[in-house]
């Protein structure tokens, strides 16, 4: 099946679906208690006459009917008008625009940390099945499951930021410094970043280690050991390549666990990303930019999911997706 | 099936199971004492004692006490009473939800099952953390809205478990038998199919209560979940976090513990059971 129509059968899904979680979502945001001009106004709602509720009212249009409203905002939305937030009194594209690049270079280097690592260590515990590597790994990997990831990043801050004083305990820079440095913030990401890694490492190395040891005895395998190659060389040339396919699967399964992760480990560490704005949107019942974040990371991670598994049929022709 | 493993309780107890059997044991201990507590053992939730605030560990407070002065450890069985509560309801809604579409989509078939099939793809893909913030911000943090929040976004492996079974069902001889000697559509499936299903939508809900636990603690760590002066598992580390800074790393210790055995356990004991379904896969330990 060619890419072309892969991507037409899964958009015939994902924007209905998409549809069907923006409607929902506007459903429940109008059947909220919460009153958007009372909102807007603030305290100052205590003091502001009816007329001038009923006129930011009007103004807004909240009186409309549901579907007219919801057209409304969803045309806005598509057009790239995501609205006004509440709680933070500024547009909610320029909230994303200030905050997306921190929480995607969380995600993206906790993601590539977890590949490197998962891959070379799931490798070697399969090549020595049964060792104490293998054993060692397997149960730190059922631990670190079972773990919430805050609590894992409390931990995580216990012992590195307050016990040895290695790393920061949170903030992206440091109190006393004039602008953004790239040091700085390293020092202050490398902490979340590796939490994000580690709670979401188990997954991707319990895979790696099943599905190499499998190979490992498959006959490509086997006929590459009985040419006299090096271990290595099977190892990583041989068995590791075959089972890299499922793994590219796996990634964009993974990716709704990674979200949720980076929204849990920003509001630990107090890190200026779109996962805390997020918390603080829910907590100001700010529904323009909640469900705006919702929405736009939606369609961005179910558009990584079909990349994925667009790169998935490219690297294994024998692989249909949709069958 | 189940009703002969029944007649031998003790069979928990073979060589070979003892981790199982441990992780029964410890699973039953929790649940009891989870039941047990409030007779035993009563807590006024908003009560503080100032006079003891961040006290370490010691005999009268084994796990000694956080920044208001309340014991960890009496507050982490309420908790985890909480949480496994809030966790069986929210995980039998998810196994409601989705064992109706996996029913739908196993026993309808054809285009109705293909398109079911990739709906329940597609919103296993929606990263449901957030979306279940979503649900508890516009509801209002409750107990029904954590439910129901949790209900929502993890229906979707119930619903392929069930779809699975159901498919693979159906081109069973037992079943054509029934249906040549005229049983109707609904009594194939009350009668036949359901009961084979049962035992794995079970074992699904089993598995969903970790789950169900993490989302609820999640959200309550993040203010979004139960009221703050409620002993909850997530409202206790968030209440930790707290004291953390002041040293006082036990506050959020225990409750986290808790989640982590419990956790275990529940995986353990699904792990075996899934074993005895299914003997022909040696099974893992599967989260």
């Amino acid at each position: 099946m060619s890419a072309r129509r892969t991507v037409g059968r899964r958009l015939l899904v994902a924007v209905p679906v998409l549809a069907a979680t923006s409607m929902g979502m506007f459903a429940l945001g109008a059947a909220s208690p919460y009153d958007p001009a009372e909102q807007y106004a603030g305290a100052a709602a205590f003091t502001a006459t009816d007329e001038n509720l009923a006129q930011l009212r009007a103004n807004w249009g909240v009186d409309d009917p549901l579907p007219v409203q919801y057209w409304r905002w969803i045309t806005n939305l598509v057009q790239g008008d995501l609205g006004w937030s509440i709680t933070r009194h500024e547009p909610v594209t320029s909230v994303i625009a200030a905050r997306a690049g921190w929480t995607l270079l969380l995600v993206g280097a906790a993601l590539a940390l977890v590949l490197v690592a998962s891959l070379l260590l799931g490798t070697v515990a399969a090549y020595r099945r049964g060792g104490w590597l293998d054993r060692g790994l397997r149960a730190a990997a059922y631990a670190v499951e079972a773990m919430p990831v805050f609590w894992l990043a409390l931990a995580a801050i216990t012992v590195f930021a307050l016990v040895l004083g290695w790393f920061p305990a949170g903030g992206l820079t440091d109190i006393a410094a004039d602008g953004v440095h790239a040091g700085d913030v390293a020092h202050h990401l490398i902490l979340p970043i590796t939490v994000l890694a580690v709670s979401q490492a188990p997954w991707f190395l319990l895979f790696v280690r099943d599905s190499v040891a499998d190979s490992l005895r498959d006959d490509h395998v086997l006929a590459a050991r009985g040419r006299g190659l090096p271990g290595r060389t099977v190892l990583f040339g041989h068995a590791l390549r075959t089972a890299l396919l499922p793994f590219l699967t796996l990634i964009g399964t993974h990716l709704p666990e990674l979200v949720g992760g980076a929204v849990l480990v920003e509001t630990v560490f107090s890190l200026p990303g779109l996962g805390a704005v997020t918390v603080q949107a829910a907590l100001g019942s700010d529904f323009p930019l909640l469900a705006a974040i919702t929405l736009v990371t939606t369609a961005v991670v179910l558009t990584a999911n079909l990349l994925t598994d667009l790169a998935y049929t490219a690297a294994d022709p024998r692989v249909r997706l949709d069958g | 099936m189940p009703r002969k493993r029944r007649l031998r309780p003790l069979s928990w107890l073979r060589p070979g199971t003892r981790g199982a059997a441990l992780a029964a044991v410890v699973l039953a201990t929790a649940i009891l004492a989870c039941l047990l507590v409030p007779l035993l053992w009563p807590l006024d939730q908003s009560a503080v004692a100032l006079d003891r605030i961040n006290q370490p560990p010691t005999w009268t407070h084994p796990a000694g006490t956080d920044d208001l002065g309340r014991d960890v450890a009496h507050r982490t069985l309420y908790g985890l009473r909480v949480s496994l509560l809030i966790g069986a309801v929210a995980a039998l809604v998810a196994t409601l939800i989705g064992g109706a579409v996996g029913a739908v989509a196993g026993t309808v078939g054809g285009w109705t099952d293909r398109i079911l099939m990739r709906i329940v793809d597609t919103v296993a893909a929606l990263p449901h953390l957030l979306l279940g913030i979503f649900i508890v911000a516009m509801l209002r943090p409750s107990l029904g809205a954590v439910i129901l929040s949790i209900g929502l976004t993890h229906w979707l492996s119930t619903a392929r478990i069930v779809r699975a079974e159901l498919l693979s069902l159906r081109t069973r001889p037992f079943i054509d038998a029934a249906i040549s000697g005229g049983a109707s559509r609904v009594r194939v499936l009350t009668r036949h199919l359901l009961p084979h299903v049962l035992p794995r939508m079970a074992l699904a809900t089993t598995l969903m209560v970790p789950h169900a636990v993490w989302h609820e603690t999640a959200l309550s760590f993040l203010g979004l979940g139960l009221p703050p002066h409620l002993a909850s598992l997530g409202n206790m580390i968030n209440d930790g976090q707290r004291s953390l800074l002041t040293g006082a790393w036990w506050a959020s210790l225990t409750p986290g513990l808790a989640i982590v055995v419990v956790t275990l356990a529940i995986a353990a004991v699904a792990a075996h059971w899934r074993d005895r379904l299914d003997p022909r896969v040696r099974a893992e330990l599967q989260l």
